[in-house]
């Protein structure tokens, strides 16, 4: 009779036990990846901002330069690949983030290019709307490395709470999965510099 | 209790020498940290002196930093990373600016940075921030009058981040002439803390009493807290840095 109940309180204990650790562990994997989530449209969002810079520089440096016509088509055309990627969390693997890289290494390539053009156009380089644009751009440039450095902590976090035994077992039921990391020195690292 | 401060600044400079791309904060505490020997003593002071009366004042934090090298770094990503470092402007309301010099050398040029936090580029956008590296640090930078140019820049973000002027005021106004420069700094002294009085009746306020602006107390070198008398050296009265964040926002330029 006694035992019976020193039995039962043992395997109510070692129930409770193991329904806490559940219970942490769950929760934890999920504010982790809430927070890579956020980092992710952190990063989204200077993508964009970049984007939405690029009309105005564009027609800014049209109004001067004109005949350089090919490199402006260049930056539109990269522009437009880059606005058609957008990738959610849940499709960030690998391959796509490798390839978002490309697409805005692209674009950064075509605008340093745009950039460099404006030093052959000394009324361009003096025109106060220009000088603005630039800084911009030169300073979105910034926050996406720093963006993209802080999902890289992020994500390096949350991939080593959910590969941890046991956690990684958690994990594996509910469908967490490892997000991968940006590459440094792809092209967005490399902001257009501008020298006065 | 000197002995004890220099000790720990040599112990800090054998643990961070060479292994470290970013300096740490001098000890004690300092707003100012010119780590080239850019300005004079007389000058570095004043300029501690102004920057620290605005945080205490508005709890916004300006700093300045001279380093010798960039270690390969773009300006405006070794501004950023020192910043976000050192934590400059409090926590939670990101109001740090970080002025990042890098002094010209005979091979190389010389390096300007801005580092805005998160909480300014409202007031401070990157576009703002280049007009004052373009405007106000790098001519007088050419003609080597540092001092002169980091003066002028913190003024602008003073006033800027304390709302006297908006972006669009500063950039409408283009080279008024030099005469307002003289009186930026006094009108600042002396208008700056009962227009924050006034329009910020919610602020910790935990200065001096009444509706003198602690900034004369300040002034004596006594009262609530901050004692400026002795800035120069020995006990600091600048607490530090606050644990501000910088999402990359600011300019960047050269000389």
């Amino acid at each position: 009779m006694k035992k019976g109940y020193i039995v039962l309180i043992v395997i109510a204990i070692i129930v409770l036990g193991i329904f806490f650790w559940f219970k942490g562990s769950y929760n934890g994997m999920v504010n982790m990846r809430e927070e890579v989530a956020a980092q992710w449209s952190n990063v989204e969002n200077q993508y964009q901002r970049r984007l939405d810079l690029i009309p105005n520089l564009v027609n800014t440096v049209k109004g001067y330069a004109s005949h350089e016509e090919n490199t402006l088509t260049d930056v539109v055309n990269a522009r437009a690949k880059a606005t058609q990627m957008q990738i959610n969390l849940d499709q960030l693997d690998e391959a796509s983030i490798k390839k978002l890289n490309n697409v805005q290494g692209e674009l950064s390539s075509a605008l340093s290019r745009l950039l460099a053009i404006s030093e052959n156009y000394p009324d361009l380089k003096a025109n106060q709307n220009f000088l603005d644009l630039q800084a911009q751009l030169e300073g979105t440039e910034n926050r996406i490395a720093v963006e993209r450095r802080k999902f890289n902590d992020v994500a390096r976090s949350y991939n080593a709470y959910i590969q941890q035994f046991p956690k990684n077992i958690l994990a594996g039921m509910f469908g967490f999965t490892p997000k991968p990391y940006f590459e440094a020195n792809a092209g967005a690292e490399n902001a257009p510099k501008v020298e006065f | 209790m000197k002995y004890l401060y220099s000790l720990f600044a040599v112990l800090i400079f054998f643990l961070t020498a060479g292994a470290q791309d970013f300096p740490e904060p001098m000890i004690p505490r300092q707003i100012v940290n010119d780590f080239t020997g850019l300005f004079t003593s007389q000058q570095k002071n004043a300029l501690e002196q102004k920057l620290r009366n605005f945080n205490d004042t508005s709890s916004t934090q300006i700093a300045v930093v001279t380093v010798p090298s960039l270690q390969g770094y773009d300006p405006n990503d070794y501004a950023q990373r020192l910043a976000e470092k050192w934590g400059i402007g409090q926590k939670g309301k990101d109001n740090g600016i970080l002025i990042l010099v890098k002094p010209k050398t005979q091979r190389e040029k010389g390096q300007v940075a801005i580092a805005v936090g998160y909480g300014l580029e409202g007031v401070v956008p990157d576009a703002i921030a280049s007009r004052i590296v373009r405007n106000e640090i790098i001519p007088e930078f050419q003609q080597a009058n540092y001092y002169a140019g980091i003066d002028k820049a913190t003024n602008v973000l003073m006033q800027l981040s304390g709302g006297e002027f908006t972006a669009e005021q500063y950039a409408n106004k283009d080279r008024e002439g030099a005469g307002t420069l003289i009186f930026l700094p006094l009108l600042i002294i002396f208008l700056l803390p009962l227009l924050f009085r006034r329009r910020r009746g919610y602020t910790t306020g935990s200065h001096g009493s009444g509706g003198v602006p602690p900034i004369f107390f300040g002034g004596l070198g006594r009262g609530g807290g901050s004692s400026f008398g002795s800035f120069s050296g020995g006990g600091g009265s600048f607490g530090g840095f606050g644990g501000g964040s910088f999402g990359g926002g600011g300019a960047s330029g050269s000389w």
